[in-house]
């Protein structure tokens, strides 16, 4: 027990001599939700767009000022010719022009029909879609005032309710998926990158002409970054609380128990790297690839799984990532318990012990 | 119960390293493994230290197996490789009691062991390791792998790129823990240092040369050697390989050691050789046999 304790002594003087690795080890999960919660967002803001306004009567009048001052949009731009569309889009000035016919009031009037082309720069489509809904929605907000007074015979009005994160915050989103990545970045990479630092630097050998055995040499380097993962993950949870204002529905105390259970399979996963590889480059490549593009890319974390191909959503299984995610999700966000999640924690579970098993088994206790 | 080595042989895929080799080492014996880089040093340290597993042939440490009891040699053998191979981070205080601790031990129970050489780095026990000089590197590197009081101590060129006077001390202290009944494997390419080792074996491209006590492996040495020396150092060396009786040409120091064909002959002869190659100032003088000029005669 006392080489245990003097073996993770060591470790935590590596971890806090190394600035740099410190500072990535904290600075990295702050910068990445603040990133993720800020910058990097699906939600419209303050879109610049162009009007064309070919009538200016009041009725246009009125939806160009609906329009502005809705949080969404901002009139950046007043043109006075179609042919100033092009240019306006081409310089990038602005994402959507609103063009509304020449006797707009008139037409509503007297033909009962009047009409509004919205054009969107759909170089990305995604914006240019929720550009064209949010217009829609506050032409067809507008339509209704005018219509108050007459009652409409047949009406279907559907009634949206969005569950679990009504306001549809992006942030809701990219928190668990952030931790995610965060934990397996450092767990993994962090350890896989100390063990092979020892073999890179010859400390290994003596290490392995010493009577500490393999499982004592793994958990030794395991633990400190267990304890610093927990960290982390407490940090991620306080600021999307405090300043994302997210709520964690769910137990905080289940919450903690299951990131710990993830963090240890990717940490299980760094030793299985730190097995295969000899460097500590390679050891940060194999990291970066082999466990980073999978959790972002198959975890269901920015694309959803439902509408991945079937190869890739039968591969999607074998990332713990996938798992943690519906786990934290759940907790944070709908406030389910163990009951609901437990196959999830058992797959998760499973996995962290076959991975442990086998990088016990695959630590060399010789040099080769 | 010192070291018994018996036709261990170990190749690399098509790299022959060790080829049947077979010594012992006498409990508290200082043992010398002498041979340029690439011989096979540290490949059979390795084996011997249970860090690799030879192709064939056997080996015993401190009467263990190698193979079947590897955990018991590693209680208690001490081991310092040919790179610097403590913690750069860690200071020098710190090191050495991480090595006191996974071996399961003090520094202050064992202080008496490496005192003499701890004194010398001790005023700089908070500097970070990797800060030392070579000379203090290699002497925390000793401490730390004498701190468990080992039986047998394992030093792979332990003065590789020290300089001229860590390495005197560095041998001094050697001798000293033989005194302690420690026995001392270390290899090194120095043939000086040869000499002060009790046994030495000659060792190149994976073969034994020799194994004899220093002196008796000078003694052994076959022809009489003529220290040689011109004004040309460079023309003197071409000149006497062309010469027809030549036997071998070194360079050594200023001189050049040179051994002849003929069993007798008279430095005259050689002396108007080399003017007639356009030499001055040659002189010719006998001397002895150094373990250098064994080696080279030997790997010839």
């Amino acid at each position: 027990m006392k080489r245990f304790i003097g073996f993770i002594k060591k470790e935590f003087y590596h971890i806090f001599r190394d600035r740099r690795s410190l500072f990535i080890l904290f600075g990295m999960p702050i910068a990445q939700i603040l990133l993720f919660g800020f910058a990097i967002t699906n939600e419209i803001n303050n879109v610049d767009i162009a009007i064309l306004d070919h009538s200016k009567d009041a009725t246009t009048k009125e939806i160009i000022n609906k329009i502005a001052s809705s949080k969404y949009f901002s009139t950046k731009q007043i043109i006075n010719r179609e042919e100033d569309i092009a240019s306006v889009f081409k310089k990038g000035q602005v994402k959507a022009v609103l063009n509304f016919e020449k006797d707009f009031s008139k037409n509503l009037i007297k033909e009962n029909k009047a009409t509004i082309q919205i054009i969107t720069d759909a170089t990305d489509p995604n914006t240019a879609n929720t550009i064209s809904n949010y217009v829609n929605a506050i032409l067809q907000k507008y339509q209704k005032e005018l219509n108050k007074d007459i009652t409409m015979v047949y009406q279907i009005v559907p009634e949206t309710r969005m569950v679990y994160n009504p306001e549809l915050k992006s942030v809701y989103m990219f928190v668990p998926g952030v931790m995610t990545i965060i934990l397996m970045l450092v767990s993994a990479m962090m350890t896989s990158i100390s063990i092979t630092r020892e073999k890179e630097l010859g400390t290994m050998e003596i290490l392995l002409v010493s009577p500490l055995k393999p499982i004592q040499v793994i958990i030794g380097k395991v633990f400190p970054y267990i304890f610093l993962s927990i960290i982390n993950a407490a940090i991620i949870v306080m600021l999307s609380i405090f300043i994302f204002k997210m709520p964690v529905q769910g137990s905080l105390f289940l919450l903690g128990l299951e990131s710990i259970l993830f963090i240890i399979s990717a940490l299980a996963l760094g030793i299985l790297i730190s097995t295969i590889s000899a460097t500590q480059q390679t050891a940060m490549m194999i990291s970066l690839m082999a466990l980073m593009l999978p959790v972002i890319l198959l975890s269901g974390f920015i694309f959803p799984i439902s509408s991945m191909p079937l190869p890739l959503q039968v591969i999607s299984n074998i990332i713990p990532a996938k798992w943690f995610i519906i786990i934290i999700k759940g907790i944070m966000l709908k406030d389910v318990g163990l009951q609901f999640i437990w196959k999830e924690t058992l797959i998760l579970l499973g996995m962290t012990v076959f991975f442990m098993t086998l990088s016990v088994k695959k630590y060399k206790i010789r040099l080769e | 119960m010192g070291i018994t080595i018996s036709n261990i042989s170990k190749s690399y895929k098509n790299v022959k390293a060790l080829q049947d080799i077979s010594f012992d080492v006498k409990p508290g014996e200082l043992f010398g493994l002498i041979g340029p880089d690439g011989a096979g040093k540290t490949t059979l340290f390795r084996i011997l230290t249970t860090l690799l597993i030879a192709n064939e042939g056997t080996a015993t440490v401190v009467g263990f197996d190698v193979v079947a009891d590897y955990k018991k040699i590693r209680n208690s053998v001490g081991y310092m490789p040919g790179k610097f191979s403590l913690y750069q981070d860690l200071t020098v205080e710190e090191n050495l009691s991480f090595f006191a601790t996974i071996f399961g031990t003090t520094i202050e129970e064992n202080y008496d062991l490496i005192k003499d050489i701890y004194v010398q780095i001790e005023p700089f026990k908070d500097r970070r390791a990797g800060k030392l000089s070579g000379g203090m590197k290699q002497k925390l590197a000793l401490c730390c792998a004498l701190i468990h009081k080992p039986k047998v101590l394992f030093l792979d060129e332990p003065t590789t790129g020290v300089d001229p006077v860590s390495r005197k001390e560095f041998w001094d202290m050697l001798k000293r823990l033989q005194q302690k009944d420690i026995t001392i494997l270390v290899s090194t390419p120095y043939m000086d240092e040869a000499a002060l080792c009790d046994r030495i074996a000659l060792i190149q491209h994976g073969k034994i040369l020799e194994i004899d006590t220093p002196q008796a492996i000078v003694k052994h040495y076959p022809k009489q050697i003529y220290n040689v020396r011109a004004n040309n150092m460079y023309q003197l060396i071409t000149s006497l390989n062309k010469y027809e009786h030549h036997h071998s040409v070194y360079p050594f120091g200023e001189f050049v050691h040179y051994t002849d064909n003929r069993a007798d002959i008279n430095p005259n002869d050689l002396i108007l050789y080399l003017e007639s190659n356009n030499l001055l100032d040659v002189e010719i003088a006998k001397t002895v046999a150094t373990i250098e000029d064994t080696f080279m005669e030997l790997a010839k």
